[in-house]
């Protein structure tokens, strides 16, 4: 199985616009919505004939029995997350807890458990042979990076030869477990002096993971100046470039009514399907 | 200096407009700090341009084994919640990179084998536009978690008026920074994918017990998805800011539209003045 990355360092590149697009047009069996704390591949995928949720687990969190804690002060000593809160008797914030056992090994007093905590849920759903994977992060939840992996798993034993998965903004633990395993990461670039910036980030990691990359440029329209810094950025660097795709107010009214643009003649959907085209043969050349 | 207050721009989604209204809303606020909390991808200072005042590389500490001392015992990988410690024919390997620096190896380590070893996570700046003081961090390229650049930046607040720019999603940067926050405010754009973000970092602020409002970016004539769930969810809309060529323009060129126009300038100061009324209110 090919997998194609979606990611753009910068957030609200359009991402989720290309990947959703790219989905339909190339008749993917499988994709994966890798931005765990804040999805949207799911509004614009389609209505699914059977879907299937599950917990994810997180690390078990630290719980302190008030009966028995005698506020003697040690947890909070050697805790390095800020994860417990002093008082007549001690608490622990789940929020900020990682889950180290660290407290629970130096308590004097057994106070200290570990209990079983939900980082999140994650859906599989269904269509014929088509298999979406997807999650929500529970709020006050922190282990992105391995519901990414999770979601991944899903769908890594699916009949389909390629798979298309939707990636998070920022370059930290969600990015890295996305590109881990990738064959091919698309930057979706955005013309302006922080997209630059962010695009320069995400190559860096990118490449420091083996995962080859090619760059596009999206709304490339609102500032040709950096438009041209990107293509230029791209030649030096000797990444392929795939194309522009111009800023289209069209756009948003499609995805709002809960549609890739697949269907449309819009001048951004003309534009990603010859991008499709492009990253398809790089895809297979690679 | 006026009183203490601070304010986390927030959004959930990506690209909504986070930074470009937390670097203008710093520029009119005068005297006062700004952060930028998003050390995976910082960019405010592209357009704030501080002049720089000092640098220091912010380190976390990962575990290192004295082989001559370890005997294999197995206890620390044992306890190793992170499983970033594993023994291997009487031999310790050490995944730094999984590692959380809780620091529990070291106590547990009967042979007094492991220490702890700092390593560069990323850089802080601090420097100023004109009175505005400006705190921001970078992390390195391949670092999982930047959390511990978001508390070294909290770390040298320094009372006043500080603006917080916050990260993209609504994982465990964004829960360090809203720790620190007296009040957010959600910047969120128009679409069904900047409603359904807005919803959950909505969810994550109303758990940490911290007030917020919205401001509806980029708005056109068109039905807003983002404005609708605000209503319907008693999330007060403290102001729009409809879609403009110009100020997308402008932005796109790190510049500060504050700077560039004056009936922005005045946008913003009033955008300022409505946002400390209602945190003085919440």
């Amino acid at each position: 199985m090919r997998k194609l990355l979606i990611l753009s360092g910068k957030g609200g590149t359009g991402k989720t616009t290309v990947a959703s697009t790219f989905i339909a047009l190339s008749g993917a069996r499988a994709w994966a919505d890798c931005d765990v704390d804040a999805p949207n591949l799911h509004l614009v995928s389609g209505a699914f004939t059977e879907s299937s949720t599950k917990d994810y687990h997180d690390l078990p969190k630290a719980f302190i029995d008030p009966e028995l804690c005698t506020a003697c002060g040690i947890c909070h000593e050697v805790c390095r997350f800020g994860a417990i809160r002093e008082g007549a008797v001690y608490r622990v914030n789940p929020i900020a807890c990682e889950g180290c056992t660290y407290c629970q090994y130096v308590c004097p007093e057994g106070a200290i458990t570990m209990q079983k905590s939900i980082a999140g849920e994650i859906f599989l759903h269904r269509r014929g042979d088509h298999v979406f994977s997807t999650a929500l992060l529970k709020m006050g939840s922190g282990t992105t990076g391995k519901l990414v992996t999770a979601v991944k798993d899903q769908i890594k034993d699916a009949e389909a030869p390629l798979a298309i998965l939707d990636g998070s903004p920022g370059i930290g633990c969600p990015v890295i477990a996305s590109l881990t395993g990738s064959h091919l990461a698309l930057m979706v670039a955005e013309p302006s002096v922080s997209g630059l910036s962010d695009l320069k980030r995400v190559v860096a990691s990118a490449r420091q993971l083996d995962v080859p990359v090619a760059v596009v440029v999206n709304k490339a329209d609102i500032n040709d100046e950096q438009c041209a810094a990107i293509k230029a950025y791209a030649a030096d660097e000797q990444i392929p470039f795939l194309g522009t795709i111009p800023y289209d107010r069209t756009v948003v009214t499609y995805l709002n009514e809960g549609h890739n643009l697949a269907q449309s003649e819009s001048p951004a959907a003309v534009a990603i399907k010859a991008i499709w085209e492009r990253t398809a043969a790089l895809l297979e050349a690679i | 200096m006026a009183e203490d207050i601070t304010i986390a721009v927030l959004s959930g989604k990506g690209g909504t407009g986070k930074t470009m209204v937390s670097v203008n809303l710093a520029a009119v606020a005068g005297n006062a700090t700004y952060i930028d909390c998003d050390v995976e991808e910082p960019n405010g200072h592209l357009f704030l341009k501080p002049a720089m005042l000092s640098q220091e590389i912010i380190t976390i500490g990962k575990p290192e084994v004295d082989n001559r001392l370890c005997d294999g015992c197995k206890i620390c990988s044992d306890a190793c919640a992170f499983k970033a410690l594993a023994v291997v024919k009487k031999k310790l390997l050490i995944f730094p990179e999984i590692c959380h620096s809780c620091g529990l190896c070291y106590t547990l380590c009967p042979q007094g084998a492991l220490t702890e070893v700092q390593q560069s996570l990323g850089v802080l700046y601090t420097g100023h536009h004109e009175d505005l003081r400006v705190l921001a961090a970078e992390m390195n390229i391949g670092e999982p978690s930047g959390v511990p650049l978001i508390k070294a930046l909290m770390s040298h607040m320094s009372g006043g008026l500080t603006i917080i720019d916050g990260p993209p999603g609504s994982g465990c940067l964004v829960h360090e920074t809203i720790e620190h926050a007296d009040f957010c405010l959600l910047v969120a754009e128009p679409t069904r994918f900047g409603e359904q973000n807005l919803a959950l970092v909505h969810r994550l602020v109303t758990l940490m017990g911290k007030p917020a409002a919205v401001l509806l970016n980029k708005t056109t004539g068109d039905p807003n998805p983002s404005e609708a769930y605000a209503k319907a969810n008693g999330l007060p809309i403290i102001a729009s800011l409809p879609w403009d060529d110009e100020l997308a323009r402008v932005t796109s060129r790190g510049a500060l539209i504050t700077e560039e126009h004056g009936a922005y300038r005045q946008y913003f100061s009033t955008l300022l003045a409505t946002i400390l009324k209602e945190a003085h209110r919440a």
